[in-house]
């Protein structure tokens, strides 16, 4: 078994009806244990690609491969590898945050007794115990979003993709989520993260690719990119000098 | 198994604060049923066993217009009020308002005069074509006044055809004894003994009521019988609000999206809705069916008797509860929001309700929509269900009505899973 987490081949995809690929011949590759970073301006395409590698759009052309086990074939095993928290909140807001782990982790394939361990455990470690019992619905965006992050970890997977998880949060709400995110990752979780939140994304990445209209803009470890394009003022002037000011959407 | 019971609990977790929902799949059927139950009955009760006030103006004071009110007494369907008035008063409907009364009868003088002229008349006549008699010169026919009757404009058609069938009924009963009367005259020159015309008139035949039906069983079905059966499928069908709208939710929430990336097989989330959703059907049956069989006669409502074959009933029950399921899932999958699926599935049902046969009686429906009546799922369950309940039928003998149901089940649900799969959410 190679030391890659996954690995992106030549991979391009179109939404029907569009006359562009959203996402054009990408390659790139993410170690196991590494936190990796996926930046772009709106409209780049990141979203799609994370599609792509957890397997919620089919690839059609090109290669994911997940731990050594190709996308197209082994989606099934893959899923008990990875875990998926998107941008929008995904959970049932009539339940509580006790429920919904209860329910999505069965689906994540735990056994009750596992799931209510790891249900106590989440809620402590991410400051949800007081509001266990209560509706989602009733909670604040930051709580909300602690809550997304419980159910997309609750099966403690092996590479975590985090479709920006902290927007709109406040900025002790983002300090937890990513202090919990370093203690994911220091055992053992690889994280595939995007965020339009660069300092944010300096602290937590250690490679990231910057892609700009479907395609490679700059890919590598943080520190040589922004010493070759001599960004001293950090990610966002990279950025902005690689992606242009120009707006987007 | 734990992934099949998670996702059972989840769904009843949502469906118990789903507190309109609830309200919807439980309270309105049992108000609808209670309500429409009591409605018809008392109709029933209108049209064909409380008395018809009707205000006389009777000006003829001869022996056939005693005759006409005495008969019409006997029908027992009238209440007789006596009023002054002239044929073309103007005031009849303040009359009738003032009575409280929806039909006035008009007897013009010498209402009595000319019926016997005219039963001598077609008496001697009879006599002529008999050859008894010669035809005389003096035979010549005589016109009767009609009877005038005033309906209120609120008086039902059907209503005002039964009165009137009723009164020409009783006009023919008088003009037929005076002809015999006229015969019996004028063939033994005396009046025609009254013993002897009671033995004539005693002997009618009578017309005996029987109601067909698969196991012999003569029970007259009742409004009960007819309304409980339709209003549960009603209120399985408008299931379509809560689940509909929790599958719209489920799109909407991104659950579905978080689901489709987890090892789990999305007919096992399928399964549990269903599965749920069919025991909220069968409660529903359980309620409704119990109102109809022990409540109702304590409310002066008839009965709802249950038919002999329990496990026919069951089963059509189950298959009519994953009709509506069927559909409620359908609605859910397609509509973009929960407003759309409220909105569409409430008048959707209302609409395949109507031209099932649930609102409007198939048989009273015009040509052209009993073809569509067929593409209604509720008619396939009515008709199911009305062979249990009215014709006492077994499962053999309601399968026309059950093949057609459970095709359309198939084809809904095929529906369902294409719509989630081009939705990418499979």
């Amino acid at each position: 078994m190679s030391n890659l987490a996954l690995s992106v081949n030549n991979l391009s995809f179109r939404y029907p009806g569009q006359a562009k690929d959203c996402v054009h011949d990408l390659s790139f590759e993410i170690f196991v244990g590494e936190r990796f970073g996926l930046f772009g301006p709106n409209g780049a395409g990141k979203t799609t690609l994370m599609s792509l590698m957890v397997g919620l759009q089919k690839v059609k052309q090109g290669h994911i491969q997940v731990l050594d086990k190709d996308i197209r074939k082994d989606s099934a095993a893959i899923k008990h590898f990875i875990g998926y928290v998107p941008q929008d909140f995904a959970f049932y807001p009539e339940l509580s945050p006790v429920e919904n782990l209860d329910f999505f982790g069965a689906w994540s394939g735990l056994n009750k007794r596992t799931v209510k361990d790891r249900t106590t455990y989440l809620l402590e470690v991410l400051g949800l115990s007081d509001v266990a019992h209560k509706p989602v619905k009733q909670f604040s965006g930051g709580m909300k979003r602690r809550v997304n992050l419980a159910i997309g970890v609750i099966h403690e997977p092996q590479i975590l993709f985090l479709d920006e998880p902290t927007v709109g949060v406040d900025v002790q709400t983002r300090h937890a989520i990513i202090d919990y995110l370093k203690v994911l990752n220091a055992q053992g979780t690889t994280l595939v993260y995007t965020s339009h939140h660069l300092k944010e994304a300096e602290d937590l990445c250690e490679r990231i690719a910057l892609i700009d209209r479907g395609e490679m803009v700059a890919y590598d470890y943080l520190n040589q990119l922004l010493e070759r394009h001599g960004s001293k003022d950090g990610l966002e002037e990279l950025f902005l000098k690689l992606t242009g000011s120009a707006y987007r959407d | 198994m734990y992934k099949f019971t998670a996702s059972i609990t989840k769904e009843l977790r949502l469906l118990l604060r789903d507190k309109v929902g609830l309200m919807i799949m439980f309270a309105m059927p049992v108000l609808l049923v209670l309500l429409i139950t009591s409605i018809q009955i008392s109709a029933f009760e209108l049209v064909n066993n409380s008395k018809v006030k009707v205000l006389l103006c009777n000006k003829d004071k001869g022996k056939g217009s005693q005759e006409f009110l005495s008969y019409l007494n006997e029908v027992g369907r009238f209440d007789l009020i006596n009023v002054d008035m002239t044929e073309d008063d103007r005031h009849v409907g303040d009359y009738m308002n003032d009575h409280d009364a929806f039909v006035a009868l008009y007897i013009p003088e010498g209402f009595s005069d000319q019926i016997t002229k005219k039963a001598e008349f077609t008496a001697g006549k009879a006599l002529v074509e008999f050859g008894i008699n010669e035809s005389p010169d003096t035979l010549k026919m005589v016109k009767v006044d009609s009877l005038t009757i005033y309906f209120h404009p609120v008086l039902q058609q059907s209503l005002r055809r039964s009165i009137q069938g009723a009164l020409k009924s009783v006009i023919q009963l008088v003009e037929n004894k005076s002809m015999l009367d006229a015969l019996y005259f004028s063939i033994n020159g005396k009046p025609m003994p009254a013993t002897f015309e009671k033995e004539l008139f005693a002997n009618q035949i009578g017309i005996e009521e029987k109601t067909t039906s698969h196991n012999g069983s003569r029970t007259i079905p009742n409004a009960a019988q007819h309304n409980v059966p339709a209003w549960t499928i009603f209120a399985m069908f408008f299931m379509v609000i809560s689940l509909g709208g929790n599958v719209v939710k489920e799109k909407l929430s991104g659950s579905f999206v978080r689901l489709k990336i987890m090892p789990t097989n999305f007919i096992i989330g399928l399964l549990s809705k269903q599965l749920l959703y069919l025991m909220v059907a069968m409660s529903q049956v359980v309620v409704i069916f119990s109102m109809g069989v022990w409540l109702f006669p304590h409310i002066g409502l008839p009965a709802l008797n249950i038919p002999h074959d329990w496990l026919a009933l069951i089963v059509v029950s189950f298959i009519c509860g994953l009709s509506a399921i069927s559909y409620a899932l359908c609605i859910g999958v397609y509509s973009k929001t929960q407003e759309q699926a409220n909105g569409f599935g409430a008048i959707s049902v209302v609409i395949l309700a109507t031209i099932g046969g649930i609102l409007v009686p198939s048989f009273a429906m015009p040509k052209a929509f009993q073809f569509y009546m067929n593409l209604s799922p509720l008619h396939w369950c009515l008709e199911a269900y009305y062979g249990l309940f009215l014709e006492g039928g077994k499962l053999a003998d309601i399968m026309n009505s059950v093949v057609p149901l459970l095709g359309s089940i198939v084809v809904l649900q095929l529906i369902a899973i294409i719509g989630l799969k081009k939705k990418n959410l499979i």
